[in-house]
Parts: structure tokens; C-alpha cells; sequence
């Protein structure tokens, strides 16, 4: 076709997304040669990367010798309930180093131990301290680091453009289609392979550390597409967000607060995490306060405080203790790090939680203590991926970070998902690029599927509905919070569905005021499309999965089931239907089991 | 504390011209500027434009100018306002604008292109780099630089200069360049660019930039002024002239 009807680019690779694993993606893909986009919602460097706080997580051994990639590798599995793909952890946690070395290499400058190397600082189910980071913004420094490197590799970048459809042809990817948020005008791209690096969902829950971003597009536009989804069920709450003022409620409260010292407390003044160590965590948390005190100086004599277990155990304790009535009145518990640390420390250790709480909650959390509850956070699930190449079930379509799924199992440990960007986003460039070198030949997309699509986008303009955007999204959070959100049963599982499936009817009648021209209702009319396809698949996998484990809790099913210890949920899409099935973990090679089991 | 109604002024339009529009809203408590707006787009104006992302202060998307200062609206308190004070939102006045609070901020990510890349010098011997916290405590201020732009946004040589975009980076710049040049592991020499395409001459340090920084940046004594006093050094010190009379390497 000569003329295109709408703007349209063509690349070897194109990837969506520029958080961490975009970034690093389109920066190795380029390193390979092939003509590589970076398409994205927000500005550049706004991704929500910017936002993590804690750090990288990545055996260098810099803080505890002893440290390697046997231990990450452990940590990540029992953090995950060993539903990880074990391939995955594996090579995250011996790739993990190499990348942090290599940020440091193009600019970052991550706080230092005494001998000028890498500091490392402690957090959640980590046997060593092992975190990389600055303060508590590295993500900030991650993402500017990448950013500043991209800008000088000739990556073409697209701002502000938001691709909603991937746009196949014999059943390969050949390109995606979407809009400029700025002109509301079409775009579209043929490609020989997509790189998904989109993150989660978790703005469908109405309590959540998420940015408006966060709408589950890459998790739908790979179903639409045919690609398999995984481990849908597993939503992780973080357990300190902040719960006061209402308006703040859910924002971020970095895991470092506890790495650095800090303890959660009830109302009673309580540490009340002792009374929740799992058997599966005994034989390595500290049993008394003291043990816990120890070890803060002495990993090797002591145990790990509970304060510091994985997120899904930790969040769960905080939602039974305000249960129990031990709550603040706000609903939340206490993390206390004034009456442990000097204010100095504080404030050079974690400066940004300072000000966060100083400026939204008048609170000083070097004289006080924070009021803080669990938050949705992170998708474990997502698209099923190869472990290796990052390659989804959709020939040229490849998919990286939050958006995949399988390196975390059923509970992600915190600093895991900067390296996971790193390590997996550098795959997914890699293989991307090789994936389209391999194919040649012109490329094709579907006229009929583009028309429908940019039919489909147009319609809240020309509706003659009357349904508001701003209130299904508003009234989709309410019912996935209420619904499915840290503790889960059947009742109200089957209830959210039928509540999705009225939602859905709805977003067929939706009307948008205003034109195409930077509008942020009918970007969100768009949004809600992925908003509910993952609002249902998170349900719909909840509902298969009738054990308790990691990020899924079910109150009707309140232990681990050795059945469902072996499988996967899958999602799929076809002719509209969303349908599900469980399938068998790859088997773990011996030599890897061995390391689970050893007690050291 | 009880919901109260506020009145908001904020402005709606585009390239073409625009006009401050008045909103009556219910403002909930410890609700930030943002808040209101988005509540104002969920219920009164479904196509108000606005940029935000992590809504804490650590992404630099929302800025704005909120009763003529430059600020973050997701970090502007309501109740830093008088009851009953009336609050004017208004896009950033430097950039153009795109549509109602959202403006073209393009010119710095082409300024972003312009500036030498990052380039290390061998490593140790070992193997390892090393730094030490106190060598790079200073640059580490400079990386905490969320990229809102509100320096830029209130710096006068652009504000109200559209002709001298070309010939000046802006203080947020400024600042990345004091950040590799003060980088340890750095060996790219901007000099040239920072006094001549940079435009490092056209500031003559009124420190507006440093007064609405968010992240506290210490923009004009910390990297500026050392950045001038580097370029004086250069080009400008007699003696080292003198020794350039005598020496090769005078670059």
C-alpha cells in the first residue's frame, strides 16, 4: 500500500514501555543493531521505576562475603512458595551483579561501603544484605541512568503515545497500534518483534502504591493476541502504604524503613510479628526480640527479625492484627524507626520518606512513629514467557518485568523487580533483536483488524451512552478492594465476576466530553478495556486456585495444597472467551533442588 | 474534619488561547492540589488535561503554577490555603502549551541530547571501582533531581526570552553537567559546551531556580557557581593562560 491512512513507522523492534525493563531492553536491542522504537505512556522518565524506593537486589558480596547467587537464587524461590520458575531465578540471580556493575558503568552512583565498593543494605526474606542502593530512590537512579544512556544510542523515542493493540498476521507479531495522547491522532507501527515491558494492573484496586499507568495493558494486549497469561492470582500487597490522610492513602512506605532498623508495632506496643512466623520461615527468624536485635549486627550467629519476612506473610499479619482490633484508628498499624535510630541517620537513609511523610502527613518519622497498612503493589503474574529468551507463546512477541510472569512465583521478595527489569529486560532486547534479524521478507499488517480497532477506540466520542469513565474505573476498584483483594472467598470472588461482567457491559456504552486533544477521559475510556480484562483474569485465576499461598490467600482454603504446589494457572483468550487451565511446573533440575533444601 | 466546598480557578485551553474556568469542589482531608483537580476531571470536566504519575513528589510529572508559584500540585497541601481563598491552577508559563495544564516541555529533553554522555576512566586495577560516600555525597544531591522542570520553568532568561532557548540549557542542566563534571569516575570534558552552547554566562544567579526546587537542590551555589568558577579557571585565569603559552595541552 502506498499511502498509509494513518502515521506509521516501521522498525526491527519495537518496545513498549520505558520503566527499567523497556529502558534496558531497547538499550541492548539497539547495542545489536536492529532499528529499535521505545514507545511510551508518560514522559520519558516517569515510568513507575522512578518510583522504587529500596533497591536492587544482587549477590555481590559486598556487605557479607558469604553471599552468592545459590542464596539469592534460594531467597527468590521460598519467597516465591518454589512456584517460581526455577530457570528464571536462576539466572536472575546469577545475571543480577553484572547489571548493577553495568549502571555503574554508564553513570549511577549507589551509596558506598567503607572501602569504596557497592553498599548493600538488608530487606525482606534476603539472607544477607544485598541490596544495591541510593538511599531510598534508587529507582530514580535507575531510570535516569538508563534514560541518559538510551538518549545517547540513537533509540527512537515516542512520548506521550499510548499502543492499546498488537497487530498480528499469520499469527506473528507485525506491528501495534495506538494513539498520541497530545493530538489524540492513530499511530502505527510494523515491527518484526514487540517487546512488552508495560509493568502490572494494580490501578484496578483502589488502595494501591500504582500510578495511572498501571492499567494491565500489556497483560491484555498479549491475551488479545493469543499469548498465554500465568499466575494471575498472585497480586502482591506491600504491607506499608500509607494510611493517613485518606488522600495519601496507599502510597508507597519504602521496605528499607524495616531493612534499616525500623519494627512494626501495634496499638499495644506490641512487636507483634513474632506471633506470625510461618513453619515454612522458622528454622530461619529470630524467635525473641533479642535474637532479632542481634542480628542486625551479626547475621551469622542469629535469625532474621520477622519484621523483615516476606511481604505476603507480613501483610497478612498487619490485616489480622487491625482485625483483631489492635489497629490504629486510621486502620493501620505502627512502624517505628524514631525511638531505634539517630534522626541523622534517618534522614540521610531514607530522605525521601522524611519529607513524604513531613509534607502529606505532618508527621516527623524521626520523632514518630508512621501509621501504615498494605497496599496493592505488584503483579506476580502476567505473560507466560520462555525463561531464557523472555519469548511469550506469541512468535515475535516478547515480554519483560512486571508484565511477564514466572520469576517471582506465588510472592515477590522486595529488590527483586529491579533486577528482574535489568536482567530480563537485557534478555528481551537480546532475543528480540535476534528474532528479528532472523526474519526477513516484507511486513504485513491486517487492514480489516487496524479499522476495527480504530473504530473501537473512537467509539466513546460517538456513544449514546451515558457512562462516565472516571465512575466504572472508580466502582472497578471498589469491587476488586472489597472483593479480591489480601484475604479472598469464594462467595465474593464469584460475586467480583459478576460485578466485571456488569462493569463490562457498561464500558459498551461509555461517553467521553471533549475531543481527541489531550484527553484524559477518553484515554481512560481506552484504559478500562485492560483494566478489566485483568480485573478478570486475576479473578478467574483466583477462583481456580483454592489453596492459600503467597500474594493469594483464601479464607475458605487457608493452608497450602501439595496439588496446586506443581501447577501453573494459565489464562487465555479465544474469539472473546476468557478460559483457564492448570499446567505443570517445568521440573527442577537436582543440583538446584539441593540448594533449597540445604539449611544454610 | 468536615468536606469542604472550595472554589478553583484553573485554566483551559490550548495553543489557540484559553481562559481560567471556575470550579466549585468538595476538598477531603490532607487532599493535595492534584487530588482536587482529579476530582474536578471525574466530575465536572472529563477532558481536563493534566500530567501526573506517582502522586509523592518522586516523578516531577505534575508541575504547575498554583496561585502564580511554580510547584508540584501532588505535594501542595489544600490546607496550606486561607478558608475560603480562592486557588488558581495554571500551566507552567515557560513551555508551550499543549492543552490546559499540560505543556510542551520538549525543549528540555533536547537540551537533555545535547550534553556529552557519561565516560569512565579505566577501572582499578582489581577489577572493582571504587568511590568513596564522601567523594560523591555532592553528586549524589545533584541525582535527586526529579526532572519536573519548574527551574526551568521559573529561570527569567527563558521565562519570558523565547530567543535565548537556543543559546542555554537552564538551570536543571546546569546541574547535570556539575554532575559529570564533579562525577569521580568521569573523563568527558564539557567545558567548551558549558561555556558557550550551554549558556552558563547568561545566569547571573537571582537563585530562583534554587527556591522551587522540590528535591532542596542546592541548583545555584552547588552547581552553578562552581560550574562559573571552573569555566573562569579555563578560559579566563592569567596564569593558566600564561602556561598555555608554554604547554601543548591546552584544551
Amino acid at each position: 500500500m502506498a499511502q498509509e491512512k494513518y502515521e506509521t513507522h516501521e522498525y526491527d523492534v519495537v518496545v513498549i514501555g520505558a520503566g527499567g525493563a523497556g529502558l534496558r531492553a531497547a538499550v541492548e536491542a539497539s547495542a545489536h543493531g536492529v532499528k529499535t522504537a521505545l514507545v511510551c505512556k508518560s514522559l520519558l522518565g516517569k515510568a513507575h521505576t522512578v518510583m522504587a524506593e529500596g533497591g536492587i537486589a544482587a549477590a555481590m558480596g559486598n556487605v557479607y562475603p558469604e553471599d552468592n547467587w545459590k542464596v539469592h537464587f534460594r531467597d527468590t524461590m521460598r519467597g516465591g512458595k518454589l512456584l517460581n520458575n526455577w530457570r528464571m531465578a536462576q539466572i536472575h540471580a546469577q545475571e543480577a551483579p553484572d547489571r548493577v556493575l553495568e549502571l555503574e558503568e554508564w553513570g549511577a552512583l549507589f551509596d558506598r561501603t567503607k572501602e569504596g565498593l557497592i553498599l548493600q543494605r538488608d530487606f525482606g526474606g534476603h539472607r544477607y544484605a544485598r541490596l544495591a542502593h541510593v538511599g531510598d530512590r534508587t529507582g530514580l537512579e535507575m531510570i535516569r541512568t538508563l534514560q541518559q544512556h538510551a538518549v545517547h544510542k540513537g533509540i527512537d523515542v515516542y512520548m506521550e503515545c499510548n499502543l492499546q493493540r498488537l497487530l498480528t498476521d499469520g499469527g506473528k507479531v507485525s506491528g501495534a497500534f495506538g494513539y498520541w495522547r497530545e493530538s489524540g491522532k492513530f499511530i502505527m507501527f510494523k515491527c518484526k518483534a514487540v517487546v512488552l515491558a508495560t509493568g502490572g494492573g494494580g490501578k484496578a484496586w483502589k488502595v494501591t502504591s500504582n500510578s495511572w499507568e498501571y492499567t494491565g495493558d500489556g497483560v491484555t494486549m498479549a491475551a488479545d493476541a493469543g499469548a498465554d497469561l500465568m499466575d494471575m492470582e498472585f497480586m502482591q500487597f506491600h504491607p506499608t502504604g500509607m494510611v493517613w490522610p485518606p488522600s495519601v492513602r496507599g502510597i508507597l512506605v519504602t521496605e528499607g524503613v524495616r531493612g534499616d532498623g525500623g519494627t512494626l508495632k501495634n496499638t499495644k506496643n506490641e512487636r507483634f510479628m513474632f506471633n506470625y512466623i510461618p513453619d515454612f520461615f522458622k528454622a530461619e527468624t529470630a524467635e525473641t526480640i533479642e535474637e532479632a536485635e542481634r542480628w542486625y549486627d551479626d547475621k551469622r550467629n542469629n535469625r532474621r527479625t520477622p519484621d523483615l519476612l516476606p511481604r505476603d506473610e507480613v501483610a497478612r499479619a498487619i490485616n489480622s492484627e487491625v482485625k483483631a482490633g489492635r489497629g490504629t484508628p486510621h486502620g493501620g498499624v505502627f512502624l517505628d524507626i524514631a525511638s531505634r535510630r539517630p534522626a541523622d541517620y534517618i534522614r540521610k537513609r531514607l530522605p525521601s520518606m522524611y519529607h513524604q511523610f513531613k509534607e502529606l502527613a505532618d508527621v516527623d518519622i524521626t520523632k514518630e512513629a508512621m501509621e501504615v497498612g498494605p497496599t496493592c503493589h505488584y503483579s506476580m503474574g502476567g505473560v507466560r514467557v520462555d525463561a531464557d529468551s523472555t519469548a511469550t507463546t506469541v512468535p515475535g512477541l516478547f515480554a519483560a518485568g512486571e508484565v511477564a510472569a514466572g520469576l517471582h512465583g506465588a510472592n515477590r521478595l522486595g529488590g527483586n523487580s529491579l533486577s528482574d527489569l535489568l536482567v530480563f529486560g537485557r534478555r528481551a532486547g537480546l532475543y528480540a533483536a535476534q528474532y528479528a534479524k532472523s526474519m526477513s521478507g516484507s511486513l504485513s499488517v491486517n487492514n480489516d483488524q487496524v479499522e476495527e480497532f480504530a473504530h473501537t477506540m473512537l467509539a466513546p466520542f460517538e456513544s449514546k451512552g451515558n457512562e462516565n469513565p472516571y465512575s466504572i474505573h472508580s466502582d472497578l476498584q471498589e469491587c476488586m478492594q472489597d472483593l479480591v483483594g489480601i484475604i479472598r472467598v469464594e462467595s465474593e470472588l464469584n460475586q467480583a465476576l459478576e460485578i466485571i461482567q456488569k462493569l463490562k457491559q457498561r464500558s459498551h456504552n461509555l461517553k467521553v466530553e471533549g475531543n481527541r486533544h489531550y484527553n484524559p477521559g477518553w484515554h481512560l475510556a481506552l484504559d478500562l478495556h485492560s483494566l478489566l480484562t485483568f480485573a478478570e483474569a486475576a479473578t478467574l485465576a483466583a477462583i481456580i486456585r483454592k489453596e492459600s499461598r503467597g500474594g493469594h490467600t483464601r479464607d475458605d482454603f487457608p493452608n497450602t495444597d501439595a496439588k496446586f504446589a506443581k501447577v501453573n494457572i494459565i489464562t487465555r483468550i479465544s474469539n472473546g472467551e476468557m478460559t483457564q487451565s492448570q499446567e505443570p511446573l517445568p521440573e527442577m533440575p537436582d543440583e538446584l533442588k539441593a540448594l533449597l533444601e540445604e539449611k544454610k | 474534619m468536615a468536606e469542604q466546598q472550595v472554589h478553583m480557578r484553573v485554566w483551559r485551553g490550548d495553543a489557540n488561547g484559553g481562559e481560567f474556568k471556575d470550579y466549585r469542589i468538595a476538598v477531603g482531608e490532607g487532599q493535595v492540589v492534584l487530588d482536587v483537580i482529579h476530582a474536578i476531571q471525574a466530575q465536572q470536566a472529563g477532558d481536563l488535561a493534566v500530567r501526573w504519575n506517582c502522586k509523592a513528589g518522586k516523578c516531577g510529572s505534575c508541575s504547575a503554577e498554583v496561585n502564580g508559584k511554580p510547584r508540584l500540585m501532588c505535594m501542595t497541601r489544600m490546607n496550606t490555603f486561607e478558608p475560603g481563598e480562592t486557588i488558581t491552577v495554571s500551566p507552567m508559563r515557560t513551555f508551550p502549551i499543549i492543552r490546559d495544564l499540560v505543556t510542551d516541555v520538549s525543549y528540555n529533553y533536547q537540551k537533555a541530547k545535547e550534553i556529552p554522555a557519561f565516560k569512565p576512566k579505566a577501572k582499578e586495577s582489581d577489577g572493582t571501582r571504587r568511590m568513596y560516600q564522601e567523594d560523591i555525597d555532592r553528586v549524589q544531591e545533584f541525582h535527586k533531581c526529579i526532572e519536573c522542570f519548574l527551574c526551568q520553568n521559573v529561570c527569567h532568561v527563558i521565562r519570558d526570552h523565547e530567543d535565548n532557548k537556543p543559546a542555554f540549557s537552564g538551570p536543571r542542566f546546569f546541574v547535570r553537567l556539575a554532575s559529570l563534571e564533579m562525577h569521580p569516575l568521569d573523563t568527558n570534558d564539557r567545558m567548551e559546551l558549558i561555556k558557550q552552547k550551554a549558556g552558563l554566562g547568561y545566569c547571573n544567579i537571582t537563585k530562583c531556580c534554587t527556591e522551587v526546587c522540590p528535591e532542596n537542590i542546592h541548583i545555584t551555589d552547588n552547581a552553578i557557581i562552581p560550574l562559573k568558577e571552573r569555566v573562569v579557571d579555563r578560559f579566563y585565569d592569567p596564569i593558566a593562560k600564561l602556561m598555555g603559552l608554554f604547554s601543548s595541552k591546552n584544551k
